[in-house]
């Protein structure tokens, strides 16, 4: 399987190349040629894993030269984030970067007879992994190439560093294909530290000082969680003999002792990376970013890396103390951050708060760890990175064109940038509407935490989709709502490029609704079948055919009422305002007997449920839930 | 033909009033007249209203939103002046702002007389409207029929 | 399922006839709590025919393709719970059913009819916990979400769940626009946002919302009756009796309470679903 080095080292070399090329047109180009040729390969290695079985496959290669390769950049990197944070005065941040490398290389160096494993491991999770990194990732750098032309159009107050941010993407696709192939635990070190540099400085892009608080605050909570994956690989390798992920779920799945501390750890640095709770302050400030790196790490594939790892850890934490806490936090960020979500009018920041809501969700499916939940968080998985992805593409080509991405002024943008409304419109019902995936998901999960008895679970379940339900339907209203504006003040400037990637991410949408019960036998009943060893269909025919009745007439009815009412003879009346209106809908006669121009806003809340009100105290409870409950888990192995 | 007598929607409107009459137009809802249990509904939108009830004179301020309101109701409708002041103008007929009764800017059918109106006859008034609200029904019916 | 089908076709013709004749019952009940006459029985049904009769009229071409949807989902949401099928994907339906009639109130850009759809919206909010927390406790007594299941177990399911009936019955005050939490369309004279997120919707339009929610009435009070049946026959007559009583104290909170503010609502709706279904649910898991 020679496509395997070469998905993982293609865009490394891509990423140089980018670099050394200043001209912008010939690097569009080989930026275009890449994400085609990351695209087909992620497909390749889909195909080559499939015809040879669709079994898992553990690839063995004589790695020492690798290994040592891998040590060098590690130490590269180090002294990189040890420099740059020298440079921003951060100096405390670059301990958090030596300690986890230092204690990296000494065990590197002074390891003990280590069980030779793969280093390399394929399955269905793994190849899911690099489907959604491939495809996603490619057609998110094809959309980079128009808006960042138009970003830099706009903002010529940030110096065009177009080369920098190319280079990052293309570096970030490869440390994110090494992440979810590799099997050897040093070798998902070191691509975890890598992303987490990526998007640190992808977030230091614009280099304002907001942005460079930002990317530092996230830089630190990542590395923290580097730091507990650094401390529970080496505490493994020394006590276990084995650095390979499988090697640490088959112990702790047989109950061995040694395995506990570093599911703890590992599952906690997960928890950093998936931006939860306490940790959640990063992702928000990571949304200074462009919006192509925000749909790209921070919310279709990066943070995934920390659901990725939860989800293999998954049958080794179910019924545990870890998988209460995982499942504790999620369940708890997914109604906090919902909540929170609410009070929020940026667009970006309504998106970044529901990924962290989202995550949470999934975080609690892992936490669970059953095969319904896992079923149910892969789905979620796979709906939230098209949806997510496709809606933080939208909202950066609406801003381009409107000069905005306030929710307030996209009112009535169904009829001001129609076809970016509606890929608004197919992204967000995808994220909460019946028929699509989201629901049967929700439905999944809730059914396997009441039939773990997790009560805390099922609370946060019920009222946590009230509260996203909340927010979606209200900005979906927002979109279809008759315009305040008279006449096409704004133009649609979307460029091909653009449109492109946002049509087949809603292709992709759509055909994932349709095709859901199809995948779920084909694809996701296997992967759950590797998984836990064992066979079970988590959708019960009964809901199969209540799913494609529902799906059918959700698509066919608003058709065919379309049809009736396009048809219905009907006279137009005047909206009542109370007699005043003056004409078109849009003004009133106000008490100066002039003409006043009507203005709706939506509800936020934001004095009850803002998020400087509920951030601290949230921060708080999950911290101290942590503290506890990590001391409650090593307390319990050591003593 | 359908019969459409049984459910008056009322929309009620204060021109330029004392008040007297609209106290009187809600005199009809309570328990002693209770004009509900001829299906009558005081509304409040024009968009659902058949019967559009006016009390007070028309002035200068209003005159547009009257017309407006009336606008906004659907077909068929019915117009009812109530009090003298909606019927002419009554006692404010002279004064400087007023252009006189409803039936200077829109189509008035019924006229309630009374300063203030009774509720009887409000009630008495709104039972006539609706023999004209199906009467209209009726011939557009017709009409329809006629052309097809 | 073949009786489901028969089900499902009985509730499709009888659901209109059933929910204007409870309508017009609660229109007359009220009237008489009132000390008056009230309008007859059948009224809603005329008030109907007459919105059919009259000129068809609208602020915004689409609200009617957007109202047809609503109506049709909510049909769907009941033949789905009148079918025997699962009760979470009924729910689920009708939220997005809701949805859609959000999307018909703000599509007009109206004022009234906008300020009434975000309250709706809070409305929404507020009792969607408590209905999603009816189907756990439904799972947890009968094991199943398929109300087939659930209706026909040996005994009735109000037995296990007493605190869930009592969180689906407050809540219920909020689905059927009832008094103290009337906020959204100004149903009952209320004014002050002159018929909130109906102000838009004159004639055939308003026909489709007022049989649309006759179908939902239905179908609550369908799922109050699920809290009674079981599969003895006699329990059929003993659930319409309870589904009179729950509608009658509906009617009596309607006319005996004012209005409370979104804030209110929420805080208060929250509080009981916690305390009443919480309490229920922790009980039923240590039983279970």
């Amino acid at each position: 399987m020679q496509i395997v080095p070469f998905l993982i080292i293609f865009p490394l070399v891509v990423s140089v190349l980018m670099f050394a090329i200043r001209v912008n047109k010939v690097r569009n180009f080989f930026a275009y040629l890449s994400a085609v040729i990351i695209m087909v390969g992620a497909g390749v290695l889909t195909v080559q894993w499939g015809m040879q079985g669709f079994a898992p496959i553990a690839l063995q290669y004589d790695a020492t030269m690798v290994d040592h390769v891998i040590l060098a950049a590690e130490i590269i990197l180090m002294i990189l984030v040890t420099v740059l944070s020298f440079k921003y005065k951060k100096y405390w941040v670059s301990l958090l970067s030596i300690l986890p490398t230092g204690l990296i290389a000494y065990f590197e160096l002074n390891k003990p007879a280590l069980e030779e494993v793969g280093q390399i491991y394929i399955d269905h999770l793994s190849i899911l992994m690099c489907l959604i990194v491939g495809v996603i990732g490619g057609l998110i750098v094809v959309y980079a190439v128009g808006y960042m032309h138009g970003y830099h159009h706009h903002h010529t107050e940030f110096e065009d560093r177009r080369y920098y941010f190319f280079a990052l993407l293309f570096a970030f696709l490869g440390a994110m294909f090494g992440f979810v192939l590799s099997e050897n635990l040093l070798w998902i070190d070191f691509f975890w530290e890598m992303t987490s540099i990526c998007s640190f400085l992808l977030i230091g892009y614009t280099k304002t000082p907001e942005a460079i608080n930002n990317c530092f605050r996230a830089l630190w909570m990542n590395l923290l969680g580097g730091c507990a994956l650094a401390v529970g690989i080496v505490y493994f390798g020394y006590n276990a003999g084995v650095v390979s992920l499988h090697g640490l779920v088959d112990l702790a799945v047989a109950g061995n002792k040694v395995a506990v501390i570093p599911v703890a750890l590992i599952a906690f640095a997960a928890l950093t990376k998936a931006a939860q709770l306490p940790f959640s302050t990063w992702l928000i400030g990571a949304m200074v970013a462009p919006t192509p790196s925000s749909a790209l790490l921070h919310s279709a594939t990066m943070v995934k890396a920390g659901i990725y790892v939860l989800f293999r850890l998954a049958p080794a934490m179910a019924g545990t103390t870890t998988g209460f806490m995982i499942a504790l936090i999620g369940g708890f960020t997914f109604l906090v951050t919902s909540i929170m979500a609410i009070a929020q009018s940026d667009g970006k920041k309504v998106l970044a708060f529901s990924t962290i809501s989202n995550l949470g969700l999934m975080v609690a499916c892992a936490g669970v760890g059953t095969a319904e939940t896992i079923w149910a968080g892969v789905f979620l998985m796979m709906f939230h990175a098209i949806s997510k992805s496709l809606l933080f593409q939208d909202v950066g080509a609406t801003e381009n064109a409107l000069h905005s991405r306030d929710i307030e002024d996209m009112h009535g943008l169904l009829y001001i940038l129609p076809r970016l409304a509606i890929f608004m419109f197919i992204g967000i019902a995808g994220m909460f509407l019946a028929p699509f995936g989201m629901l049967i998901s929700k439905w999944a999960a809730l059914k396997a935490s009441i039939d773990e008895r997790n009560i805390i679970l099922v609370f946060f379940i019920c009222f946590g989709s009230a509260t996203t339900s909340f927010y979606w339907t209200k900005w979906m209203g927002k979109i279809i709502s008759a315009s305040h504006l008279q006449e096409k003040t704004f133009k649609d400037i979307t460029k091909k490029n653009e449109v492109i990637s946002l049509t087949i991410h809603a292709i992709m949408m759509i055909a994932l609704c349709v095709l859901f019960p199809l995948i779920s036998r084909v694809y996701v009943t296997p992967l759950i079948n590797e998984m836990f060893g064992f066979g079970e269909n988590v959708l019960p025919d009964a809901i199969l055919y209540t799913l494609i009745v529902v799906i059918v007439l959700v698509f066919a009815v608003p058709f065919f009422a379309h049809l009736y009412s396009k048809h219905a003879k009907v006279n137009m009346k005047l909206s009542y305002m109370n007699g005043i209106n003056t004409g078109d809908n849009r003004k009133f006669v106000d008490s100066m007997g002039e003409e006043k121009t009507l203005w709706l806003s939506n509800y936020y809340m934001h004095k009850v449920i803002g998020s400087r009100k509920l951030m601290v105290p949230s921060q708080i409870f999950t911290v101290a839930v942590l503290l506890i409950m990590l001391s409650m888990i090593i307390g319990g192995v050591l003593v | 033909m359908a019969n459409i007598t049984k459910s008056p929607w009322l929309l009620h409107y204060d021109g330029s009033s004392c008040n007297g009459c609209d106290i009187e137009v809600l005199a009809a809802l309570t328990p002693v007249y209770d004009a509900e249990r001829l299906g009558v509904v005081n509304t409040g939108d024009p968009m659902q209203a058949d019967i559009f009830l006016i009390t007070g004179g028309i002035n200068e301020q209003n005159k547009d939103v009257v017309k407006q309101i009336y606008d906004q109701m659907p077909r068929p409708k019915v117009v009812v002046a109530v009090g003298v002041c909606a019927c002419t103008g009554g006692v404010f007929k002279d004064c400087y702002n007023i252009l006189g009764g409803a039936d200077t800017v829109i189509p008035v059918d019924i006229y309630v007389p009374g300063c203030a109106a009774r509720p009887q006859a409000i009630i008495d008034g709104v039972v006539q409207a609706v023999a004209l609200f199906q009467q209209r029904l009726d011939e557009h019916n017709a009409q329809k029929r006629k052309e097809a | 399922m073949k009786l489901g089908f028969a089900y499902v076709l009985l509730y499709i013709v009888l659901a209109p006839f059933i929910g204007g004749f409870l309508e017009g019952l609660d229109r007359k009940i009220s009237a008489r709590m009132q000390r008056r006459v009230g309008p007859p029985v059948l009224q809603p049904f005329y008030d109907v025919k007459k919105l059919l009769n009259k000129q068809t009229i609208t602020v915004s071409t689409s609200q009617m393709f957007l109202l047809i949807t609503y109506f049709v989902l909510m049909v769907l949401t009941g033949a789905l719970f009148f079918y025997g099928a699962d009760l979470l994907m009924c729910f689920f339906v009708m939220s997005t059913a809701a949805t859609f009639l959000y999307f018909a109130a703000v599509v007009t850009s109206s004022p009234y009819s906008s300020a009434g759809a975000q309250r709706e919206l809070i409305q929404m909010m507020a009792y969607e916990p408590a209905v999603l927390l009816t189907c756990v406790g439904f799972y947890l007594a009968a094991g199943s979400f398929n109300v087939a299941d659930i209706a026909g177990g040996a005994m009735s399911n109000i037995v296990f769940l007493p605190g869930f009936f009592v969180a689906f019955v407050f809540i219920l005050t909020i689905k059927m626009r009832k008094s103290p939490f009337d906020t959204s369309a100004s149903h009952h004279m209320h004014q002050e946002l002159v018929k909130g997120l109906t102000t838009e919707m004159g004639s055939r339009n308003l026909a489709i919302f007022q049989i649309t929610e006759w179908y939902e009435n239905v179908f609550l009070m369908g799922v109050v009756g699920l809290f009674i049946v079981n599969s003895n026959p006699i329990s059929i007559a003993v659930a319409v009796a309870v589904i009179l009583l729950v509608y009658f104290l509906e009617i009596l909170i309607d006319n005996s309470s004012a209005r409370m503010k979104w804030q209110q609502m929420l805080k208060i709706t929250w509080v009981v679903t916690l305390l009443a279904a919480g309490v229920n649910l922790i009980m039923l898991m240590v039983v279970r």
